[in-house]
C-alpha cells in the first residue's frame, strides 16, 4: 500500500539531496568543526556555509543563527534568555493557541512567580491586536507570539505586532516552526528579535533546529558549555544535520514559489473536494490569512481519531485535534481558544501537504474519505441526514 | 498510535449490531458530544425474557465503537439477570484488552446496559447521586468510587482512564486521591496484601475455595457453619448455619472474621452479606 503523507505540519520527508549531502560526515568526514587541523577545518567551513544558508532562508546574517536540537529548545532558549537578561521584569505575554514549547514553558514559569498573559483570539483564529497591546506593561519582558499556527494554519500579521510591541521596547520572539520554508520569511522587515526554526518541518533530520538571535538583542544561553555558537549555545555540533539543514534551507529557498503556488492549488482543491463531497464539514480558521499548505476541516458529529484509523488503512497519513488523539481527553486547546463547538472540534482533521504531494493523492482522499465520513455518521446517534447545513 | 487489539480493529471496521431497534424494550444513552463519546443501547427481549436483539449507535473513536459493538454480541441471548451482571472488565475482555487509556470506553458501554435494563424494568432513572468531583466531565464521587473498587484503581491516572474523571483542567486531583485512598484505606490493604486481578469464575472458586479450607473448619469448632449463596461483583452472599444460625455474635463473626478472611485471601474489596 502507497503511503500518502499529508502530514506535514507534524513532520517531513528528508530530501533526498538532503541525505546526500549529509552521508560523508557520518563517514570519512568526521572531523570536530572546532579543530585546528585541517581535517576539522574542512567540516568547520561546511557549518560556516550551512550557516549561511540558514540565515539567506530568513534574510537574517549568520552570526545571527544559533543552532539548537528541536524547535522546542529554540522556544524555551528565547524566552528564557529574555527573561534572564531582564531580571526585574515578572510579566510575560503569549496567545492562547500557542505550540506546548510556549505554552507549557509560561506555565511553568508562572508557578515560578511570572504573571503570563495569554491573548486571546476570534472564532477564525485572528489575534486580538488591541488585547495584546493593552497588556503590554513596563514589567513585560517578553512577548512570544507564534507566526503560524500549527493546527489551522491561521497566520498572525507579525510585521503589526511586532510594531506595536518593540516601540515599547519589549524583546519579541515568534515561533516561526510552521512558518519558515512555507512562505517567504524576511526578520529583518518583520521587525522580530528572536525566531524559531526548525529543521524536521522542512526536509531536513529531526533533531536539528535553529534560534535567530537579531544582532544586539540581548541573550543569555540556555545551554551553558564551550565556545560553540559563539557561546550561547555550548556543546559539540550536531554537524551532519547541521549540514543537512542548510542544504534543505537552501531547497526550501527554491520551494518558495511552488509553495504558493502548486502546494496551495492543491491544498484548495482538497478543500472544496472534501466540502462537495461531505455535507456539514467546515474549515476551521481565517481562509484568507493561512499557510497554503495546510487545511483544518471538522466533520461533524463523528469523532477524529475514528476517521485517522479508517483513512490508516487507506495509507493516509493526517492529524486531528479531538481529544482521543491529543493525548488528553479534551480537544485541541487551539480549537477550543476559537470557540470552535464541541461538534466539530472532535470530528477536526489537519492535512498538511508539502511539495512533494501530487494531484493524484489529493484525488484519491477526495474520492475515499466522504464515504469514511457517511459510514461514521450512519453509527453516530447525534446524526441526523436532515440536520440543515 | 494506539495499540488495538485485531479484535478491537474488526469490531471497529466492521461494528455488529449498528442501529436503533424501533419499539426496543430497553434504551439507554449516556455520554454526549461534548465528552467526545456518547452511546446509544436499545434492545428487544424474546417472550423467555432473554435478550434477543441488540443494537447501538456510537459517537466516538476506534475503541468506544468497538466496545459497543462487543456489548451487543455480548448480551445476546442473555436473561436480564445474566447482563445485569457484565462489567467492563468482561467486555475489554471480549476484545482481547484494551489500552489502558481508553478503559473508559468500556466503562460507557456497561452504564449504557445498566441504563436501558432499569429503563425496560421502569426504575426510575437513577439520578446522578452523590456529588459531582470533576467538574470537566461531571463524573460523581459515587461513580469515581465505584470505578476505583470494581477495577482496583490505586492512581488518579487509572481513575481519568476508567471514568475520565481528573483528565480536564486538574483541579480535583486531590479530592480523587482522597477516594482512592478511603477505598484503599489509606493503602493498608494494598500494602499487606498483594493485588491480583481475577476474572469472575477466578473469584468465585477462590472464594468456596477459602471458605473451605479456611472458614468452615474454625466455624465448625463452635458447632457452626457456613454456606455461599452467590457472588455477584464484589458482594458475597452467605447462610450461616448450625450455631452460628443462632449465636447472638454472628454479625461479629461475618464482619470481623469471614469478611476479613476473604479480603484477606481473595480480593481486599469484597463485601459480606447475610442471607435468611
Amino acid at each position: 500500500m502507497d503511503v500518502i503523507y499529508v502530514d506535514n505540519n507534524a513532520t517531513t520527508r528528508v530530501a533526498p539531496e538532503v541525505i546526500e549531502e549529509m552521508l560523508p560526515y557520518f563517514g570519512d568526514l568526521y572531523g570536530n568543526p572546532s579543530s585546528m587541523h585541517t581535517f576539522g577545518g574542512t567540516v568547520g567551513r561546511k557549518v560556516r556555509e550551512a550557516r549561511e544558508k540558514v540565515a539567506h532562508l530568513i534574510g537574517a546574517l549568520p552570526e545571527e543563527i544559533v543552532f539548537t536540537g528541536c524547535g522546542t529548545e529554540s522556544d524555551n532558549t528565547a524566552i528564557n534568555a529574555a527573561i534572564e537578561s531582564n531580571p526585574g521584569k515578572k510579566h510575560i505575554v503569549a496567545t492562547r493557541v500557542e505550540h506546548p514549547a510556549v505554552k507549557n514553558l509560561f506555565e511553568h514559569l508562572s508557578k515560578k512567580g511570572y504573571r503570563t498573559t495569554f491573548i486571546p483570539v476570534d472564532h477564525q483564529g485572528r489575534l486580538d491586536i488591541d488585547a495584546l497591546e493593552k497588556s503590554l506593561t513596563d514589567d513585560t519582558a517578553i512577548v512570544s507570539i507564534m507566526w503560524a499556527n500549527n493546527e489551522t494554519g491561521v497566520m498572525f500579521p507579525i510585521e503589526e505586532i511586532t510594531q506595536r510591541v518593540r516601540e515599547r521596547g519589549i524583546v519579541f520572539h515568534t515561533d516561526a516552526v510552521q512558518t519558515v520554508g512555507k512562505i517567504p520569511v524576511d526578520v529583518k522587515k518583520a521587525g522580530v528579535d528572536m525566531l524559531s526554526l526548525s529543521g524536521h518541518k522542512i526536509h531536513a533530520p529531526k533533531g536539528i533546529a535553529a534560534l535567530y538571535v537579531r544582532k544586539g538583542v540581548k541573550f543569555t544561553p540556555f545551554l551553558i558549555g564551550g565556545h560553540q555558537e559563539r557561546g550561547r549555545r555550548g556543546g559539540t555540533e550536531n554537524v551532519s544535520s547541521i549540514i543537512g539543514m542548510g542544504k534543505a534551507c537552501e531547497l526550501a529557498v527554491d520551494h518558495l514559489k511552488e509553495q504558493a503556488g502548486r502546494v496551495k492549488t492543491l491544498r484548495d482543491r482538497l478543500e472544496s473536494g472534501l466540502l462537495k463531497g461531505t455535507p456539514k464539514a467546515l474549515i476551521n480558521g481565517d481562509r484568507e490569512h493561512r499557510l497554503p499548505n495546510t487545511t483544518s476541516i471538522s466533520f461533524e458529529y463523528v469523532e477524529g481519531e475514528s476517521i485517522l484509523l479508517m483513512m490508516d488503512r487507506l495509507g493516509i497519513c493526517a492529524s486531528s485535534g479531538s481529544a482521543c488523539t491529543s493525548g488528553s481527553l479534551e480537544p485541541s486547546h487551539v480549537l477550543r481558544a476559537m470557540g470552535v463547538p464541541f461538534t466539530a472540534a472532535h470530528g477536526s482533521i489537519r492535512f498538511s501537504l508539502s511539495v512533494y504531494n501530487t494531484e493524484k493523492e489529493i484525488d484519491f482522499i477526495i474520492k475515499e474519505l466522504p464515504p469514511i465520513i457517511a459510514k461514521l455518521r450512519e453509527i453516530s446517534p447525534f446524526w441526523k441526514p436532515e440536520i440543515p447545513s | 498510535m494506539w495499540e488495538y487489539t485485531d479484535k478491537v480493529k474488526d469490531h471497529f471496521v466492521n461494528p455488529r449490531n449498528v442501529g436503533v431497534l424501533t419499539d426496543a424494550d430497553g434504551i439507554g444513552e449516556v455520554g454526549s458530544l461534548a465528552c467526545g463519546d456518547a452511546l446509544k443501547l436499545t434492545f428487544k427481549l424474546d417472550e423467555n425474557e432473554r435478550i434477543r436483539e441488540a443494537k447501538f449507535q456510537t459517537f466516538g473513536c476506534a475503541s468506544a465503537i468497538a466496545s459497543s459493538s462487543a456489548l451487543t454480541e455480548i448480551i445476546k441471548g442473555l436473561t436480564l439477570e445474566e447482563a445485569a451482571k457484565i462489567t467492563n472488565e468482561d467486555i475489554a475482555r471480549y476484545l482481547g484488552g484494551l489500552p489502558k487509556e481508553k478503559m473508559h470506553c468500556s466503562v460507557m458501554g456497561r452504564d449504557a446496559l445498566e441504563k436501558a435494563i432499569a429503563h425496560y424494568r421502569g426504575e426510575a432513572e437513577k439520578k446522578k447521586e452523590g456529588h459531582v468531583v470533576c467538574e470537566c466531565f461531571g463524573v460523581t464521587d459515587l461513580e469515581i468510587e465505584r470505578a476505583v473498587r470494581e477495577n482496583h484503581l490505586h492512581t488518579i491516572e487509572d481513575v481519568t482512564d476508567y471514568v475520565k474523571a481528573g483528565g480536564g483542567c486538574g483541579n480535583c486531583h486531590d479530592s480523587i486521591q482522597e477516594i482512592i485512598d478511603a477505598v484503599w484505606k489509606k493503602g493498608h490493604i494494598q500494602k499487606e496484601f498483594p493485588l491480583r486481578k481475577l476474572t469472575n469464575i477466578q473469584k468465585i472458586k477462590l472464594i468456596e475455595e477459602t471458605l473451605e479450607r479456611e472458614i468452615k473448619p474454625a466455624l465448625k469448632k463452635d458447632g457452626g457453619d457456613i454456606e455461599l449463596v452467590d457472588v455477584d461483583g464484589d458482594r458475597v452472599f452467605v447462610k450461616l448455619r448450625g450455631t452460628c444460625a443462632t449465636c447472638a455474635a454472628s454479625q461479629v463473626t461475618l464482619k470481623g472474621y469471614v469478611e476479613t478472611k476473604l479480603q484477606e485471601l481473595v480480593l481486599p474489596q469484597l463485601v459480606v452479606e447475610e442471607v435468611q
